[in-house]
């Protein structure tokens, strides 16, 4: 167990590196985030009435776009830089290697998120961030991670694989967008977050399962 | 494979049992009470409507079913079963999205609405024409085969999900009117109901088998010509 540990955080520490020397994937999410605030915020501007009724969609919808373009970049980079199979020929668990992965996109994501929230308090002019709202957040990042990081791990060796990504990730990841979308809506309402409990509890039951399908079938999915 | 006897009951079979499903859908069940002229015609829907829903969740199972087989187990027949049944399950998909949507019409009033049911099957339609996609960005046989299952394995249990998950957001609105309370079938509609439930699931196994046999005829064709070029 200990060990399987290790290799879990060797295989994260191995992409938080690279990301920190390359940052390609944190400018390119970051950059992409913006922008599409930016769109976003021209599309609503003249057509709504008060600005917060909007914001949770927003942000859900920055955060699924922009992930989707960093997640594509977790294998694919391993795959050009011929890397991955070393990866996968090292005598460990592969699901470690899974983990490992997960993990890394996690961290990406989030680091994106803490860039995107207080754009949105900006641009937006609400108070949106709390306590519960970056839970709220955590988890539905978690979903993404965990169901984009085998996703990723799918498509990249398919043909067009930045193509398929969304395709394949948009309509298995929609229960974290819509229970996040709702909670998030719930506590900009001011409720607190045991009264959102359903839905909550959804985006838990979401991550759990997901985590555990990714994990028994993560092995399928590399295996050459 | 399947003998060419037991290929040709089934089609037998499954002709027959819709010219049966035909006339109790449009001539045996009585009408419904309380509607108007439109919308009694329109009630009788609900006989072909209802089967070919079924239908595509038994088929998108029996998908499921297969691509853990062939996880499990992994032989091309697994495969094959796995992907002519989701094929079955798309076309069913948009035979019941397109008679819901006709006799929501006269229903509702409107072609479509963003009803949970609606929308979750909207999303199913997606996932498995994202299934196909995924099948056709791949050339190798056995990878496609091992991407497709462990895909389809995530596509089926994020159903269930998905639909509660759009439920709840619609019940804590009440602006969605509720269609699906308040069905009452006579027992004359009962009957035609189940036969036709019954009629269109022999319908879709005559097609499965019918599916699989082309399949397994390319196959061998292949090999054929194979042998015969070398």
């Amino acid at each position: 167990m200990k060990r399987y540990l290790q290799v879990i955080a060797a295989i994260w520490w191995k992409d938080v590196r690279v990301e920190l020397r390359s940052k390609d994937i944190f400018t390119g999410m970051a950059v992409f985030a913006a922008l599409a605030l930016l769109i976003l915020n021209f599309a609503f501007e003249l057509r709504v009435p008060d600005k917060r009724m909007v914001v949770p969609g927003v942000l859900w919808v920055t955060v699924a776009f922009a992930s989707v373009l960093g997640l594509g970049r977790a294998f694919i980079s391993e795959k050009d830089r011929g890397s991955l199979a070393g990866l996968l020929l090292a005598p460990v668990d592969r699901s470690a290697v899974y983990c490992g992965k997960m993990l890394a996109n996690l961290v990406f994501i989030l680091v994106v998120e803490l860039f995107v929230l207080p754009l949105i308090v900006l641009f937006f002019n609400v108070s949106l961030i709390s306590l519960p709202l970056l839970l709220v957040v955590a988890l539905g990042t978690i979903g993404l991670a965990v169901v984009g990081t085998i996703f990723s791990a799918l498509t990249v060796n398919t043909r067009a694989r930045e193509v398929l990504l969304p395709i394949l990730l948009f309509p298995i990841i929609l229960p974290v967008l819509v229970s996040g979308i709702r909670m998030t809506i719930g506590l900009l309402e001011g409720d607190p977050l045991s009264k959102l409990g359903n839905w909550l509890q959804l985006l838990l039951i979401f991550d759990i399962l997901y985590l555990a399908i990714a994990f028994l079938t993560f092995d399928y999915v590399v295996e050459e | 494979m399947l003998s060419h006897r037991v290929l040709t009951v089934l089609n037998l079979a499954a002709a027959v049992s819709m010219v049966g499903a035909i006339y109790m859908a449009l001539v045996q069940a009585p009408s419904a009470i309380n509607l108007t002229e439109t919308e009694r015609w329109a009630q009788r829907i609900i006989y072909f409507h209802v089967p070919t829903a079924w239908l595509s969740m038994l088929a998108f199972f029996v998908t499921f079913v297969a691509a853990i087989l062939y996880l499990v187990r992994p032989q091309p027949r697994w495969d094959i079963l796995a992907r002519c049944s989701a094929e079955l399950g798309v076309a069913f998909t948009i035979a019941a999205t397109a008679s819901g949507s006709i006799w929501a019409k006269p229903a509702w009033n409107t072609w479509w609405t963003w009803d949970p049911r609606l929308t979750t099957y909207t999303i199913v339609l997606l996932l498995y024409i994202a299934y196909f996609m995924l099948r056709g960005a791949i050339e190798e046989p056995e990878r496609r085969a091992r991407f497709a299952s462990v895909y389809s394995i995530f596509a089926f249990v994020s159903v269930p999900i998905t639909f509660m998950s759009i439920r709840w957001w619609n019940t804590i609105h009440p602006v969605i009117l509720d269609p699906n309370e308040d069905f009452g079938l006579g027992p004359g509609m009962t009957l035609a109901f189940v036969f036709c439930i019954v009629a269109f699931t022999v319908l879709y196994v005559a097609l499965l088998a019918n599916r699989l046999r082309l399949e397994y005829t390319i196959e061998r064709v292949a090999a054929l010509r194979a042998r015969l070029l070398t």
